[in-house]
């Protein structure tokens, strides 16, 4: 066990892995994340904590992930490189270590341009390469990043994040390939509409025997309207959403929309759990928490194991 | 080349604000090459500066000039008399011309007419782009010589990130994401695995952020 988390025994006793994903708010406000927890507990293995998503400011994800571990909900946090150089990523994580977070998921980030506060300067003192194996030195060798020692390392299963639609699509896999190089333990996939194409990389991976060496999430998400799909299909940075999965959505009353949503996110699941190597799923339900606890259960994915 | 730009004329026009008799001092170089800061932008500034002062009915006089560099001492000396016979200077240099002239002409105000923006070259004609960072630590020959730190809108150095698509980065679609660019390159020459190995953390030292950076060569000094 690298962490010992409930997440990392799922994946490694053999279950497929269901996780989850919470978005902080946009304030000081703690009566939603109950609120939102509440929703999500018991039916995910773990819950995504993302960090200043979207490069918005939002309450930040350690404080959202101790709380999450009181109520009783394993948190994963996202740590990006743009908000942070080195010596506040390391600080943060041990304290999140020592708060009792175990999942960690490492990004780049959302560049800042697309928030809130587009004048901001970005850090990008490392990357999400960089960061993987940061965290991995800091685990397994119990050394920061300038080569000092540590006393107690913080214990992370570490988890990279990829998309398997974004240019130049023929080198994703490699990416991947340099990400469980570096230290990824896990990996959770952008969102999958695409399932043909997700397939050719899960092919590829598979003949990498990436999944050998980390365990492949297929990150999957409900969409809400016509409108949430025209969003994501023009104006999301590496989405990719074919018109067929838009005209399912159309092809059904407006008022019946969101429940088709919900079916079509549910038999992607089931398309996904089919391919070679996935060896579970990350649903993004971001202010749709409501809606995780349908799909899995429409994907046959409840109830979750308890170890 | 320093690539630069010429600030609005209402900024220009509130930095003068206080002087009557101003220097427009050009610079024959990097600014003349960008259309920024030559002998013909000093006189197309000049001669909007002074009808908008005669317009907003304010008594000023605007001389013109132009050196060959602004950031070597020999050919900003050459103009000390225009300079001391100003209130003040606007300098169509780069940033570096500016402080040279602040540092040569220590009771005079300096002030900048252009906004230094970037080491890079023209595409093509009234295109000018970006190609240099000077993060004193050059990668080139590893990325096919196509730079990520100063193409890739997050500096990354072991790959493209998610939000490339067709090609293009995911901060404007109109520019092309320099992983992409450096992938196709090395695939080209054969040298893609390049890619494989793990960059280690960059030494962001020899950038900015050990502090204004100085060479010294021995060997040079008299």
């Amino acid at each position: 066990m690298k962490a010992g988390s409930n997440l990392e025994k799922v994946l490694s006793s053999g279950h497929f892995a269901a996780t989850g994903e919470l978005g902080p708010p946009k304030s000081a406000e703690g009566a939603v994340i109950r609120h939102k927890a509440g929703l999500l507990k018991g039916y995910v293995d773990a819950v995504n904590i993302t960090d200043n998503q979207t490069a918005i400011v939002r309450m930040s994800s350690i404080s959202v992930g101790t709380m999450l571990l009181g109520l009783g909900v394993e948190p994963t946090i996202q740590m990006t490189c743009r908000d942070r150089n080195r010596l506040a990523i390391q600080s943060d994580l041990l304290g999140a270590a020592a708060l009792g977070i175990q999942n960690l998921l490492c990004l780049t980030g959302d560049h800042q341009h697309f928030g809130n506060h587009p004048t901001a300067r970005g850090v990008y003192d490392l990357d999400s390469i960089n960061l993987l194996s940061m965290v991995k030195t800091m685990r397994d060798e119990k050394k920061f990043a300038c080569g000092e020692e540590m006393d107690v390392e913080p214990r992370f299963f570490i988890g990279a994040a990829e998309n398997p639609f974004a240019d130049p699509f023929d080198y994703r896999p490699y990416r991947l390939a340099k990400k469980i190089a570096a230290g990824a333990d896990f990996v959770q996939t952008q969102l999958i509409y695409n399932v043909p194409k997700f397939k050719e990389f899960m092919k590829r991976v598979v003949d990498l025997s990436l999944h050998e060496k980390a365990y492949i999430l297929a990150g999957v998400g409900p969409i809400k309207s016509i409108g949430m799909a025209r969003y994501m299909q023009k104006s999301v940075p590496g989405m990719d959403v074919p018109e067929e999965t838009v005209n399912r959505l159309k092809g059904v009353p407006k008022e019946q929309v969101r429940q088709e949503g919900i079916k079509q996110c549910a038999d992607i699941i089931r398309e996904c759990r089919e391919i070679p190597g996935v060896a579970g799923v990350h649903v993004m339900a971001i202010e749709w928490e409501e809606a995780v606890s349908q799909i899995l259960e429409l994907a046959g994915l409840l109830p979750r194991p308890t170890i | 080349m320093i690539k630069a730009k010429q600030k609005p004329i209402a900024e220009i026009q509130g930095l003068i604000a206080p002087y009557e008799k101003i220097l427009i001092l050009g610079c024959g170089t990097c600014v003349t090459i960008s259309f920024a800061g030559g002998e013909k932008e000093v006189g197309l500034l000049a001669s909007s500066l002074r009808i908008a002062s005669s317009m907003a009915g304010l008594v000023k006089s605007f001389a013109e000039a132009t050196v060959q560099r602004q950031c070597e001492w020999e050919f900003i000396d050459a103009v000390a008399d225009q300079v001391q016979r100003a209130d003040a200077v606007i300098s169509l240099a780069c940033g570096i011309g500016v402080q040279a002239l602040a540092e040569r002409y220590p009771d005079k105000v300096i002030l900048p007419g252009v906004n230094t923006t970037f080491l890079g070259m023209a595409v093509e004609h009234g295109v000018l782009v970006e190609r240099c960072r000077a993060c004193g630590d050059c990668v080139l020959g590893l990325t096919a010589g196509i730079c990520p730190v100063a193409r890739c809108a997050k500096n990354l150095l072991n790959g493209p990130c998610g939000g490339s698509q067709n090609g293009k980065c995911e901060v404007d679609p109109e520019t092309d994401c320099a992983w992409q660019l450096i992938y196709e390159r090395l695939g080209r020459l054969g040298q893609l695995d390049n890619l494989t190995p793990i960059q280690p953390y960059k030494d962001w030292s020899k950038d900015y952020d050990g502090g204004p950076r100085k060479i010294v060569r021995e060997d040079l000094r008299i």
